[in-house]
């Protein structure tokens, strides 16, 4: 059996990655509680596309289980078992394949509680974004897709102890949590314990403080973001940069406060331009700090095309540190 | 069958009486099909996911008559409390989840229900069900479904209704195969036909599949042939229906079917199904006249949040 990171307190341990804290969330929650089952395509013995199961149908028989490649199924069983009791965590193989899953998401899980008064604590994890050479059908953001469904939780964890505790905390709530994971920090991100600062699910976060713009983002893009700030530094800008964490419930105080420390703001996403959570953000401020911004709020976002395949396309087709050092330069003209 | 189909005929009336908001989607015809399916389960220890036309399929699996008539007149003491209506009502915590309008949805969700009760080591000698249509079984989530159950070897009834129309559409523009229990092969499931107009065939045929089911032989499938005797809803004539049809062997009307195979079988005189009749009709205008007089809902007094959970750190 193979149980690299159960144990964190010994000294050999010098980092774990973003996925590592996945998986740990994961055993964490199957030996805590017996209700929690995982259910996904090749999770069990293969241990997942990604390695995010491994050795856990090991550990843990007959609560982990692959599944057939029936995403609109996987989740009809899932709401199923969690109306008799169960608390599911199903593993979409890609985030871009939940397509197929989606009306049981949106319409038999999100609906639920509203229709019946009986929660559904599901969780349904996406491995989401881009990697270089995954091409159209393997790089999506759908965060916020499903944010704009009534009845869904959609948390977008950044870091390595976001990931872990994010995920503990989407399986403990009792409704349905969409938690996009990013594919790109998977093994990229490393931290030196998976059990950092633990912060509620619908609290954002202050990753880089600031005092000329605000950067609002989230997932893989924090990352690319406080790159871009630490470029401005350089020129004397001081960017904040605001973790979302969670983009669905928005918390549009720790925003607003901030715009309010800056007077400018800056919604970046890796989703597609048209609405989405950039959007939201913007329009949220504008609407109820009309009066904080000293300019007009900008978004940046992936290009409106889907994503390519071949790495030289894939790069500039969603926000890089160069773009956005230059959206905020031009924020920062006015 | 007979309770059905006298509360239908009165949600037809108040429907016509411009009482009820929305569709009304009525059995006519299938009762003899679900209420065989309904009464071959035990509520409390089986689940049933009741579509469209399960009206008597409800009733014989212990709905009460006052869910019903709250969730069409849109009483806020209903299961449903205004926020879904008519035949999108349930009670989940019973074993009876509340269906929604995406035809095979609720296939792998039953099966979720089972596969929850084999985690839980509950399993044994339960049984989960349901019907669909003709038409839900194009989708994608019926073979999803039915497939999966046959993996995890559930045991699952699906009773396919083929009422020969989805809406306006028929058989020959819905499947390709000569009769849909073909498919039972090739999900490895069990499969059976039935003369869904018949009375005592249906409780034989479709208690034989609840039985297996129960033995732990797998999902079982009982495709049922009948025909609709009522538009898709009650804002709807049928009339793409054609005489040839009507005036067929499935334009028999099951309910007079089971009246006289219980006559003529010694199970119930005339004088006791003239009884029930009057019986059932009390019961009835009593559910209609109660929902009736209860309160509807309020806009004010809604709780408007889609989630259970709080979060306190949000303002709004």
């Amino acid at each position: 059996m193979v149980r690299p990171f159960h144990n964190l307190s010994l000294h050999f341990i010098v980092s774990v990655t973003y996925i590592d804290a996945i998986r740990e969330a994961q055993e964490d929650l199957l030996r805590e509680d017996d209700r929690v089952f995982l259910y996904g395509q090749d999770i069990a013995n293969f241990g997942g596309a990604f390695k995010a199961t491994k050795g856990l149908a090991e550990a843990y028989p007959n609560r982990v289980f692959d599944s057939p490649i029936s995403e609109d199924a996987m989740i009809g069983l899932a709401v199923g078992a969690a109306i008799e009791g169960m608390r599911p965590i199903v593993e979409m193989q890609f985030a871009d394949f939940s397509s197929i899953a989606f009306n049981q998401i949106v319409n038999q899980a999100a609906t639920h509680f509203y229709r019946t008064g009986m929660p559904i604590p599901l969780t349904v994890r996406l491995p989401s974004g881009g990697t270089p050479g995954s091409g159209p059908f393997h790089s999506q953001s759908m965060e916020g897709l499903y944010a704009q469904y009534p009845g869904l939780v959609v948390v977008t964890p950044a870091t390595v102890s976001d990931a872990y505790y994010m995920l503990i905390d989407a399986a403990k709530m009792n409704d349905p949590v969409i938690y996009c994971e990013h594919k790109f920090l998977y093994r990229w991100l490393k931290a030196k314990t998976i059990k950092g600062e633990h912060l509620p699910i619908g609290q954002a976060r202050i990753a880089r403080p600031g005092k000329h713009a605000t950067v609002v983002t989230y997932s893989a893009m924090v990352h690319e973001a406080v790159r871009a700030a630490d470029r401005l530094q350089q020129d004397g800008w001081e960017i904040e940069v605001v973790d979302l964490r969670s983009v669905k419930p928005l918390d549009i105080d720790t925003v607003l406060a901030s715009v309010a420390r800056t007077g400018r703001l800056l919604a970046v996403g890796e989703a597609f331009p048209w609405g989405g959570v950039t959007a939201e953000v913007v329009s949220r401020v504008t609407e109820e700090g009309f009066h904080l911004l000293d300019a007009p709020p900008q978004r940046l976002n992936s290009r409106d095309t889907p994503v390519p395949y071949h790495p030289k396309l894939w790069a500039a087709h969603r926000p890089t540190p160069e773009s956005i050092s230059e959206a905020l330069r031009k924020l920062l003209s006015f | 069958m007979l309770k059905a189909r006298i509360l239908e005929n009165k949600l037809s009336s108040l429907y016509k009486a411009g009482k009820i908001v929305g569709g009304v989607y009525l059995g006519k015809g299938q009762e003899a099909v679900s209420g065989c399916l309904g009464a071959a389960l035990i509520q409390g220890k089986d689940c049933f996911a009741p579509l469209i036309r399960d009206q008597a399929g409800r009733t014989a699996f212990g709905e009460p008559l006052i869910d019903c008539t709250r969730t069409y007149l849109g009483s806020v003491e209903g299961p449903m409390k205004g926020r879904d209506g008519n035949i999108h009502r349930g009670r989940p915590d019973k074993g009876m989840p509340a269906m929604i309008s995406h035809l095979g949805a609720q296939v792998p969700l039953i099966a979720g229900m089972l596969f929850a009760k084999r985690l839980k080591g509950v399993l044994e000698g339960c049984v989960g069900a349901t019907c669909v249509g003709d038409g839900a079984t194009s989708t994608g989530a019926f073979h999803e479904g039915l497939n999966m159950a046959a993996v995890e070897k559930l045991p699952m009834v699906v009773v396919i209704a083929n009422n020969q129309f989805a809406y306006s559409t028929p058989n020959n523009r819905q499947f390709a195969c000569g009769d849909l229990v073909e498919r039972a092969r090739g999900y490895g499931v069990g499969g059976y036909s039935v003369d869904g107009t018949d009375l005592m065939a249906c409780a034989s045929v479709i208690g034989e599949a609840v039985k297996q089911a129960r033995l732990g032989k797998g999902p079982q499938m009982v495709v049922a042939n009948l025909l609709r005797l009522s538009g898709h809803g009650e804002h709807d004539d049928g009339s793409y229906v054609p005489d040839s049809a009507r005036a067929g062997y499935y334009g028999r009307d099951c309910i007079e079917v089971a009246i006289e195979q219980l006559v003529e079988g010694g199970y119930a005189s005339q004088a006791k199904i003239d009884a029930w009749r009057e019986e059932f009709s009390e019961e009835v205008q009593r559910a209609v006249a109660q929902a009736q007089q209860e309160a509807l809902p309020d806009p004010y007094l809604e709780k408007w949040s889609a989630l259970s959970t709080t979060f306190p750190y949000i303002s709004s």
